[in-house]
């Protein structure tokens, strides 16, 4: 008679543990993150300023934000950043691979050495670019001591050219890893339909068109998925590479929250332009993660 | 673009269009090396060497001061305590928050995949989604909430942070490594009386040092790399390295030591770059599973 019993609450005890060892992690999903949504979201809603407070003023930050020209700034460099960044990190991405991908002697060396700016940090990839943009002592004198004196390049202090100087940091550190994703992909492309495809007299460059790019598709929706996500959350690369400058020039939406909430004393406007970066972010995301969790099923 | 057929490989390229790939290899090459070879050179010359010289030219007199200078005496917030302080927070933050998110990471990719239940999917869909927050969506809360559980500026409460933001890519990661596990093996051995944990010690982390490894180098690269979280949350004394070199290289008083920022620099990069030499080839894996399905 014991024994069912105690293979019984055996059974329930077995059905619980799992739910237990997750319990932690889904409670600290659901507070830490969900529920972290909801307060700023909340607070965008509230006449909040130095500290939150819970005064609803319906959709006034939004308004304000949008009236805002910093907020206009800088949503219009994120669309120039964004476009550019991901464009040539994958333009570049895609060509290194093709390449790399001819039998390359030395390729062992050049992979890491395409790939190694993806391990350091914006801060220091911020660090080394500033200084090699900067026209009194980086590139720009460097070539003026090679003779070439009418050189000029001075993106970095231009109002209007700051923001691209952004886009060639934040290009360095991630063309790499767009080429290893591309490899990866011509990796997995069988061999044996290329060279059907060749019997039937294809060019290498229809090979490339017609064969292998569309095999790519995934890679290129990695990419992108990636690439955009990573774009609306820059925030370190353009602290210290530009800090924002000159003026608002290099201002980005990350930037603008962080300031606006935490030195500006409009939290209400920051948690607004929060909720909006979430947005962004969700429109890519969500579409994106329900398509690759549907598949395997 | 034409080339020779061959029964071998697909694509075969002729000698022109060799000489263009290789050229436009090296020609990447340099310029993703540019950088750190810039800054190796110059923090180990005397400043006047910088600013009136070449910054491609090798040093005419060698010095490690601005190396000694970085880590132990320069001015970074009141105190000339160089970035050595600033480093040892990194370690205090990083090397409890990997380990904790990674073992956490483990016994949820377990149980997500053999330990199935209603809502599983949507559990996991929901911790995957909070991967990709932008983490300004968080900030202030997250800034209440370490002030009224006692740890605002504190390591304990950076590591909290890192901890809670982290496990959404470390149990995404056991999950698809464990999901490709047989679970009749799980089955057999539960058959056979052995109890969850029991199961996972003896058959799943035994088979698991790959995806650990993998997961180690993500969480320790970003959790190092980390500037938002550093610079929201850190007090003065607990701030991490890449808000301190960041402090040291903006300061604006008096004339910019480049060979010391560049020597910080270096010193912040140098964690990451080691695990990234040593441990290439998972570090890309472990990139790579951040991004595709694995």
């Amino acid at each position: 008679m014991a024994r069912p019993v105690q293979s019984d609450l055996r059974t329930r005890l077995q059905e619980w543990i799992p739910k237990i060892v997750l319990a932690p992690s889904v409670a600290s999903m659901l507070i830490f993150v969900y529920g972290f949504i909801v307060f700023t979201g909340y607070l965008s809603f509230t006449n909040s300023r130095i500290l939150p407070t819970f005064d609803l003023v319906g959709w006034h930050n939004y308004w304000r934000l949008f009236q805002l020209p910093t907020w206009t700034i800088a949503v219009q460099n994120l669309a120039i950043f964004a476009s550019l960044y991901i464009a040539i990190c994958i333009a570049i991405g895609l060509s290194l691979a093709i390449f790399l991908d001819q039998k390359i002697r030395g390729e062992g060396l050049l992979r890491p050495i395409f790939l190694y700016p993806m391990a350091l940090s914006f801060i220091v990839t911020g660090t080394a670019w500033k200084w090699l943009l900067d026209p009194g002592i980086g590139i720009e004198h460097t070539l003026h001591l090679w003779g070439w004196e009418s050189f000029h390049f001075g993106w970095i202090k231009s109002s209007s050219m700051a923001i691209y100087t952004v886009v060639i940091a934040a290009v360095w550190q991630s063309s790499g890893f767009v080429m290893a994703m591309f490899l990866a992909g011509l990796r997995g492309i069988d061999n044996e339909i290329l060279k059907a495809a060749q019997m039937d007299g294809a060019s290498n460059w229809n090979l490339y068109r017609r064969i292998i790019i569309p095999q790519l598709r995934p890679a290129f929706l990695s990419a992108f998925v990636i690439l955009a996500h990573l774009a609306v959350k820059s925030y370190d690369l353009v602290i210290a590479l530009t800090g924002g400058g000159p003026g608002r020039a290099t201002e980005l939406p990350a930037t603008f929250m962080y300031s606006y909430t935490f030195t500006r004393n409009e939290m209400g406007v920051g948690a607004a332009s929060a909720v909006i970066m979430l947005m962004t972010i969700a429109a890519i995301m969500i579409p994106y993660l329900y398509a690759e969790l549907k598949e395997p099923k | 673009m034409s080339g020779a057929v061959d029964t071998g490989v697909a694509i075969r390229t002729n000698r022109v269009t060799r000489t263009f790939i290789y050229l436009f290899l090296l020609l990447f090459a340099l310029f993703y090396l540019l950088p750190l070879a810039v800054m190796l050179i110059n923090s180990v010359k005397p400043l006047s060497e910088i600013t009136g010289g070449n910054m491609m030219a090798l040093p005419d007199v060698w010095t490690f001061e601005p190396w000694r200078e970085a880590w132990s005496s320069a001015q970074i917030g009141v105190q000339p305590t160089g970035l050595r302080p600033y480093f040892i927070n990194s370690i205090l933050i990083v090397v409890p928050a990997v380990a904790i998110s990674t073992i956490m990471g483990a016994l949820n990719g377990y149980v997500l995949t053999k330990w199935r239940f209603r809502g599983d999917t949507i559990l996991f869909g929901m911790l995957l989604f909070s991967c990709f927050i932008p983490f300004q969506i968080v900030l202030i809360p997250m800034a209440r909430v370490l002030g009224m559980i006692g740890l605002a500026g504190s390591v304990p409460g950076l590591i909290l942070v890192h901890v809670v933001y982290g496990l959404g890519f470390t149990t995404l990661y056991f999950r698809n490594y464990y999901s490709a596990f047989p679970t009749e093996l799980v089955r057999a051995a539960q058959i056979d009386g052995a109890g969850i944990f029991r199961i996972f010690y003896r058959i799943l982390l035994p088979l698991s040092g790959p995806i650990i490894v993998v997961t180690i180098i993500w969480q320790f690269t970003n959790i190092w790399n980390d500037f938002l979280f550093g610079s929201s949350f850190a007090g003065q004394a607990s701030q991490p390295m890449t808000v301190a070199l960041n402090n040291l290289v903006q300061s604006s008083t008096g004339v910019k030591a480049y060979n010391v920022h560049f020597a910080g620099a270096i010193l912040a990069a140098l964690p990451t770059l080691i695990v990234y030499i040593v441990s290439g080839r998972f570090f890309v894996r472990g990139l790579m599973a951040g991004s595709v399905k694995g």
